[in-house]
């Protein structure tokens, strides 16, 4: 709990964020006692980012009781990369993995071709292998309801059968805080502790906690180009035609995904306090500024989902 | 970030206006982006509707965008500078009662969606029922569509009076009555003008303001044990004899120094130290996530619970408890087997016999029911191969609480809340 607890205006009242990460922590700890295997899955974003903080504070001064996990599309931010390696190794937790190139090269999944192409869907085959390989029966994400229809609908424990896919329409009554833990083998349960938590309450926390994060979420020069009116990185990853001219741009990440689809907005937010300004006013979601994923369809987070995306 | 947070449970069907309702108040709280709004905006252009359709915000589905209805609970958020809202906007229909029970279990208010026109429906009825039987502290009739019967008070006073006479008959909480129409904003962010006979809050005005602090139960200390930390391989020797029990309090105020019993042994020791990864803290309360450290080794572990001399839950086997079934899979019947989740211990269970099944529109007890189906509710014993640590759920709803796990098929099938153990 952090200062508020003790200030707070009523005596036995908690601050939002305290209730937030008592609750997160509950979950944690219930996932930690319950299940054989867990793992959380981290990307070096924000929301992962508070989310290996929870796990740090749940089981404090025990170690985290689980590995982390980055899906790893192979289009990385190289600077999130150092950042996660680093993180890592502070947390001493054991890195997993699961590799979106090595699925290719081993001729298991099809890179997708052309304007659109975008190793996104991908990820999907590479987190589903990898939690059979390791035999994980538990995938924490940092998931919010906030940021999406669907997610809105998803439960905290959600169920997925023996193929890792979502059936929104069967999902596990969940009352109280009171959560069903029970799996068959071969099945596993996704669990999103920040599941009620909104985009500004992540910066809150990232304030409040002093959380470290990757350089790109801070305003910084960028050689950029607009696609469809998402900024993106001019990237050799990325194959431009030649209406596409990049330029020079002072940007800042709103969201940290795979790079190819993960839109840049321009701001000149360089601390914590003004970015924690500039999400107050904003008026446009962070997907709907920030991913080209999701611009599929009406439903195109909901028909991953099913398909076991996180 | 000095808000605290309101849970609240919508409940109406979608032609009481409660997706406009929810629309409204996203966004006269700016919590609709514009990408949002573009979007339903895009979909209900396409499908030829005449106004922008605020359900296509809440329906997140596309069963439900196809169908039209709400199927399962959303959760939405939004704040206003003075409070944090989290909003279970439940389905109405009776074949979703089972979704209406999840979304009011967490729930500090429910409102209740009335069209002016139609007055008290059944399914108003029973949402009212629904809302008390998972005791939500507060209860709010909204009067909807006042528009359209002339912002009449007459008509306001004769379905408040309705309702209130039905409310008597329930274990009502705490209960306003707004008139409102949320299609043109009367009475749900500000004061409406359409009616100066009204002197009571707007809608948001009540959201913000009503008091939830003392809701909690902060008389009966109960903690039950979630986690035992036990860092033995760390390389600081201070460690190797540390045994922290982690857990969430479920009622009361715990401090060191504090005696304290152990359940199920009934052995006492005291507190030593409460723990978080922030420090030390000198109370703990509920819904705070905390770690005791006791002076006495006990044998304790997962499932038990702590609590004080003198006020400890029932430690029973036989428990009586108001249960909803959830499943169409198979039926609650005497004899059934099944798997009971209540706080963090897990048990086995025997349904011993159902006293009665209660009709969920009228209140009438059928004695002679012998089973329950999906979304059907009734007064049922059990027996437990373990004791479980109960209260009374209307004294306290984390350990009155409990879910029922079907053994086969591991899918929940039922949510019952606790009326006596012996």
């Amino acid at each position: 709990m952090g200062q508020a607890s003790q200030q707070a205006p009523g005596r036995y009242q908690l601050s939002q964020l305290d209730v937030l990460e008592a609750e997160a922590i509950f979950i944690m700890r219930e996932v930690a006692a319950e299940f054989e295997r867990p793992v959380l899955l981290f990307s070096g974003g924000k929301d992962s980012i508070v989310m290996l903080r929870l796990a740090e504070k749940a089981f404090w001064p025990g170690a985290v009781p689980f590995p982390v996990m980055h899906v790893d599309t192979g289009h990385n931010f190289p600077e999130v990369i150092d950042f996660r390696d680093r993180r890592v190794a502070e947390a001493g937790v054991r890195l997993v993995v699961a590799s979106v190139q090595e699925q290719i090269d081993a001729g298991k999944v099809v890179e997708s071709t052309g304007r659109w192409a975008s190793r996104n869907r991908l990820q999907t085959a590479a987190l589903l292998e990898a939690i059979e390989d390791h035999g994980f029966d538990a995938a924490f994400g940092g998931a919010r309801r906030d940021e999406e229809k669907a997610r809105a609908k998803e439960r905290v424990f959600s169920f997925r059968d023996e193929f890792g896919q979502w059936d929104p329409k069967n999902q596990r009554p969940e009352l109280w805080s009171v959560y069903n833990t029970r799996i068959a083998r071969g099945e596993h349960i996704r669990v999103f502790p920040i599941s009620n938590w909104t985009e500004l309450d992540v910066w809150a926390y990232i304030q409040r906690e002093r959380l470290e994060l990757p350089s790109i979420y801070f305003a910084h020069e960028r050689s950029v180009f607009e696609r469809d009116g998402i900024l993106l990185a001019d990237s050799p990853l990325i194959a431009r035609d030649d209406t596409e001219v990049p330029f020079t741009e002072t940007v800042r990440y709103r969201t940290v995904g795979d790079l190819t689809c993960t839109g840049a907005v321009k701001s000149t937010a360089v601390e914590l306090d003004d970015i924690i300004a500039e999400i107050a006013a904003t008026r446009i979601t962070e997907r709907g500024q920030t991913r080209a994923d999701d611009r599929a369809s009406e439903a195109a987070m909901e028909d991953r989902k099913r398909e076991g995306y996180f | 970030m000095r808000n605290d947070i309101l849970r609240f449970a919508t409940a109406g069907s979608v032609d009481d206006g409660k997706s406009t309702l929810i629309g409204r108040l996203l966004y006269d709280s700016k919590s609709i982006f514009e990408d949002q709004l573009d979007a339903v905006e895009r979909t209900s252009a396409a499908r030829g509707e005449e106004y922008t359709n605020l359900a296509l915000l809440t329906d997140g589905l596309r069963a439900e965008r196809e169908q039209g209805i709400t199927i399962d609970v959303a959760y939405r958020y939004f704040a206003t500078p003075k409070r944090t809202f989290i909003i279970a906007d439940t389905p109405g229909h009776i074949q979703y009662t089972r979704n209406m029970v999840t979304g009011a279990s967490t729930a500090d208010l429910a409102i209740i969606l009335v069209d002016a026109r139609k007055g008290l429906q059944e399914q108003s009825r029973r949402h009212a029922f629904l809302t008390t039987l998972l005791q939500v502290p507060h209860l709010v009739l909204a009067v909807n569509k006042m528009d359209l019967v002339g912002y009449d008070q007459a008509r306001f006073e004769e379905i408040k009076a309705e309702f209130a006479d039905f409310a008597a008959k329930l274990d009502a909480p705490d209960l306003t009555f707004v008139p409102i129409s949320a299609l043109h904003g009367d009475n749900v962010v500000g004061r409406s003008e359409n009616m100066p006979w009204y002197s009571g809050p707007s809608l948001l005005h009540h959201l913000e303001n009503v008091h939830i602090a003392s809701d909690r139960n902060l008389i009966d200390a109960r903690f039950p044990v979630q986690y035992v930390i036990r860092p033995h391989k760390s390389a600081d020797p201070e460690l190797h004899d540390y045994r922290g029990y982690a857990g969430q309090l479920a009622g009361g105020v715990l401090k060191p120094g504090d005696e304290v019993v152990h359940l199920p042994s009934g052995l006492s020791t005291r507190i030593s130290k409460i723990l978080t990864a922030d420090g030390d803290v000198a109370e703990a309360f509920a819904p705070m996530s905390v770690t005791l450290l006791l002076e006495d080794e006990i044998d304790i572990s997962r499932g038990d619970m702590i609590c004080r001399p003198n006020n400890t839950p029932t430690a029973s086997q036989d428990i009586e408890a108001m249960v909803c079934w959830m499943t169409d899979a198979r039926k609650l019947t005497p004899r059934s087997k099944l798997i009971v989740k209540h706080t963090t211990r897990t048990a086995k269970v025997m349904v011993k016999d159902l006293r009665y099944r209660l009709d969920v529109n009228t209140l009438h007890r059928d004695e002679q029911a012998d089973h329950l189906a999906l979304n059907e509710i009734g007064r049922v014993r059990l027996r437990s191969t373990q004791p479980l640590f109960v209260d009374e759920y209307s004294r306290n709803r984390q350990t009155g609480g409990f879910i029922l796990i079907d053994e086969s098929t591991n899918a929940t099938v039922g949510a019952g809340m606790v009326v006596r153990a012996d």
